[in-house]
């Protein structure tokens, strides 16, 4: 593929030319150009796995590329370290907040760049720059509120604050959506249009081909290590680049059976949970989940959909109200622990998947027992038979199509698609009778995405009832047979999904009605 | 990801690596005795011929790797579950306790019975005295370094006051309980592999060595082949994970310190029925403590254990010997030796992983 050209003829900001990168056997780069112009937002997409990450932390120094030039505002450059990186102008904003949480947003600023060892000379002109980029980007956060006690969202304002502060000229943000309602997500493009007006070059890494169409000038899509193509972003369309990332292409829609509604299988009822303060976090919740149908529950992230899933996993105790699965009744004074719900059938995909549905730091085959240990097919007696829970997570990685198949490997070596399709494997593979499912697609690429749409279909229609919580709406759009809006631990809205618009779903879930 | 993860072939990891961090030990090591005037190399020699150039030497080293041995496990058993256990030395020391009142009042069983029976209950003492801590840990979120510590403490006291007024034998002025009889002593290995027709060295060396062997397996078997010690491990990693499989966090911190001040009492086998037959005082001598070490330096798996345990083992017999050989070098500077040993091959063991890396690092 040729360098990029540019129109105009002015001296890009970046340029990278022929970056190739080996990992071991893994090819994560090869021959990659990228041109990125100055005062631009441009989209890098592309799967995961597809080399993006590795792209940009060549050009943050985090890698060394084995071969290949950077050149930043025409100049060619040496980036070894993050060092090197920040003295060019870049700065990066991670998918995961680098911050520390007991600390104010302006000592978070100005962390790393102090300007000596006094701060009380140095924190009121730290103050007065953060006002002025508050003012010109958009960028509202307070000053002197603790990191930890701000949402998400005003996190990451806070994380492209500490980047503008360090004089960033050019700044990456590694899937910055990710985390993010969508209210969140309008609010961050609205401070990459100010940030464009300013001048500053963007790079927003992300598979979501939304974004790209939203905001960017111009687009390069990255396909297993390459870089498979360049456009102007009004010139293409998102079918486009949708083949170009998966080199096919993509089926738009989900063909779904019609519904075929069996008996009960969990009935819910007057449920309440509180969280370890005592605030109430589920308030009164009632509904029925029926063999065969997916039931999505839409809502803002924070709205007791989490504290839900979990009292229902027997993750946390409920304070009041009453669960039906199958035949047994679970009540506060006769609660299930999570092993007992799973004999009865239960299966649960959990939201945070690095800390709960995962052991990133153990062998794949390690989590892919988790919570299924105790089964006696996994060894004789009180002992594991490794040969065979290893021939099981192979069989499973085949049949997922988790990549790579590699029982040993650690699971934090995979992509998030890769480890979500090894969780789904474990929790779909025992045809459970109610399947609980936590923001099953959340950092996961396009691909994937299809992939665990539709075995979440097929268990429906194998008769599994699927409970689908979900911050997507597209994704509560295109699964559920019935929605549930949850706002402020209540349940609001009780709809069928050809009754649903995004609009009104967007005020439900904003709780307007 | 950073240099550290990147991948070696498993000898520069596992044996270049850990043998570079010990020569700068040693290089830095013989400066230090260099500056007080005397020859590093002779100094180095006398060290390594100590420890293991006889058959004596070997005994000693192996003897005081058994104590490390235990500690370490218990350690590394601790650490799996995710806690950190500094309270070896208390446990081993209650371990003792337990020990001594079998082999004090028990004494008129025959040695197979006394054995077992002394064993069980030092290992009872040794656990029940880690319950309290993980029971606070678990119910409580009494954090388990703060409360181990302090019980040490607590068992110092306990033990003087016990083996001052109750334990000790009357009519002597030392702080120390009656020999025990013939049937309440571990045979020492000199007499084991005699009776097998092999001659060794005269040394403490006894069969609490093979139990510590024993132990060694069990832990492994233990921690990486049992649905119970995955379920130590998922906690230790992940407590969130944990209570998503149905593994309940607090009884697996109970059980996993219960396992740990069991391991520890070892030390008190090896010490008190193996080598001086009676309680003395502070027989733990630090042991607890070095197992930290131990455990760190063998990165928390039993074969690093016994490699690390071997070492200091051989540390502390080498810098006796070499105290003994070069008076001008005080006993203070073989306490720093090891420092040294534990600082490069445990806090710095990554520092030289870059420039392999760079040397072995090609895919």
């Amino acid at each position: 593929m040729p360098p990029d050209p540019l129109a105009n003829g002015q001296t890009p900001a970046v340029e990278l030319r022929g970056i190739d990168k080996r990992f071991g056997t893994v090819h994560a780069n090869r021959a990659v150009d990228l041109t990125v112009q100055r005062g631009h937002i441009h989209g890098l997409i592309g799967e995961n796995g597809a080399g993006k990450s590795t792209l940009m932390s060549i050009l943050y120094g985090f890698y060394t590329a084995d071969a290949g030039e950077i050149r930043i505002g025409g100049v060619p450059v040496s980036i070894a370290e993050s060092k090197d990186a920040i003295e060019a102008g870049i700065e990066m904003v991670h998918q995961h907040f680098m911050l520390v949480e007991t600390m104010t947003v302006l000592e978070n600023v100005i962390l790393g760049a102090e300007g000596g060892a006094l701060l009380s000379r140095h924190l009121p002109a730290a103050r007065d720059r953060l006002k002025t980029f508050s003012r010109d980007y958009g960028l509202d956060v307070d000053p002197d509120a603790i990191v930890g006690d701000l949402p998400v969202g005003a996190q990451q304002r806070v994380e492209i604050l500490k980047a503008l502060y360090r004089g960033a000229e050019i700044l990456i943000l590694d899937e910055p959506t990710g985390v993010l309602t969508p209210q969140e997500a309008t609010d961050l493009f609205r401070i990459l249009a100010a940030l464009r007006t300013q001048g500053k070059t963007v790079i927003l890494v992300t598979h979501k081909l939304r974004e790209i169409m939203a905001i960017t000038d111009r687009v390069s899509v990255m396909r297993a290590g390459q870089m498979v193509g360049h456009r102007d972003t009004s010139a293409t369309s998102p079918e486009e680049l949708g083949e170009l990332m998966i080199g096919r292409k993509l089926a738009n829609r989900l063909d779904k059976a019609p519904v075929r509604i069996g008996a009960v299988a969990m009935d819910v009822s007057g449920l309440s949970v509180r969280d370890a303060m005592g605030v109430e976090r589920v308030k009164n919740v009632s509904f029925t989940l029926r063999q065969g149908e997916i039931v999505g529950i839409a809502g803002v992230s924070g709205n007791g959909q989490n504290e839900l899933m979990e009292a229902l996993a027997g993750m946390r105790r409920f304070a009041a109200g009453t669960v039906r699965l199958g035949e047994a009744d679970i009540t506060p004074a006769r609660p299930l622990a999570p092993d007992a719900l799973r004999a009865l059938g239960m299966a649960h995909v959990p939201e945070d998947r690095l800390r709960t549905g995962l052991l990133p730091s153990f062998a794949a085959r390690e989590s892919a027992i988790l919570g299924y240990h105790n089964d006696p097919a996994y060894g004789r007696g009180p002992l594991l038979d490794w040969g065979v829970i290893d021939r099981h997570t192979a069989t499973l990685m085949q049949r997922y199509e988790v990549k790579p198949p590699l029982p040993k490997l650690r699971g934090s070596l995979f992509s998030g698609g890769n480890q979500q399709k090894l969780i789904m494997a474990r929790e779909m593979e025992r045809d459970p009778k109610v399947l609980m499912v936590g923001q099953p697609t959340r950092g996961v690429d396009i691909g994937g995405i299809d992939f665990i749409h539709r075995q979440l279909v097929a268990m429906r229609d194998r008769g599994c009832a699927v409970l689908l919580v979900s911050v997507e709406l597209d994704e509560i759009l295109r699964l559920s047979d019935r929605i549930l809006v949850m706002f402020d631990g209540r349940i609001v809205g009780d709809l069928l999904p050809e009754a649903a618009d995004e609009r009104q779903l967007g005020l439900m879930m904003a709780g307007a009605n | 990801m950073s240099g550290t993860s990147l991948k070696l072939p498993w000898w520069v990891d596992y044996a270049l690596l850990p043998l570079l961090n010990l020569s700068l030990a040693l290089l830095v090591a013989g400066l230090v005795i260099l500056s007080t005037g005397e020859d590093p190399i002779e100094a180095v020699t006398a060290m390594v011929q100590g420890a293991l150039g006889s058959g004596e030497g070997i005994g000693y080293t192996l003897y005081y790797a058994t104590d490390m041995i235990f500690t370490g496990l218990a350690v590394a058993v601790a650490f799996h579950c995710g806690l950190f256990n500094i309270g070896a030395e208390g446990q081993a020391y209650l371990g003792g306790l337990g020990l001594t009142l079998v082999c004090l009042y028990l004494d008129w069983l025959p040695f197979w019975l006394v054995f077992p029976l002394a064993m069980l209950a030092a290992a009872a003492f040794g656990a029940a005295y880690a319950a309290l801590p993980a029971w606070l840990q678990a119910k409580r979120g009494s954090h388990i370094v703060i409360t181990t510590i302090m019980l040490n403490f607590i068992a110092y006291a306990l033990m003087e006051w016990l083996l001052v007024n109750v334990l000790i034998k009357p009519g002597q002025m030392s702080p120390e309980t009656r020999a025990f009889a013939p049937n309440a002593q571990l045979p020492s290995m000199q007499r084991l592999l005699g009776g097998l027709g092999i001659e060794i060295a005269q040394t403490p060396l006894n069969i609490a060595f093979l139990v510590a062997l024993v132990c060694m397996v069990l832990v492994w078997v233990l921690i990486w082949h049992t649905r119970w010690g995955y379920g130590v491990r998922v906690v230790g990693a992940s407590p969130r994970a944990a209570v998503y499989a149905g593994i309940a966090p607090g009884r697996r911190i109970i059980q996993a310190m219960v396992l740990s001040g069991a391991l520890s009492a070892g030390v008190a086998l090896n010490e008190v029925m193996g080598a001086q037959h009676k309680l003395l005082v502070n027989f733990p001598g630090g042991y607890g403590f070095t197992g930290i070490a131990v455990a760190l330096m063998g990165r928390n798996h039993p074969a690093g254990v016994l490699i690390s345990a071997v070492l200091f083992g051989a540390l502390y017999q080498g810098g006796a010997e070499l105290s003994f050989d070069m008076p001008t070098i005080s006993s203070y500077l073989i306490v720093a030796l090891q420092g040294l040993v534990i600082l490069f091959t445990g806090g710095l063991a990554l520092m030289l992983r870059p420039a392999l890396v760079r040397l072995f690092g090609r895919a």
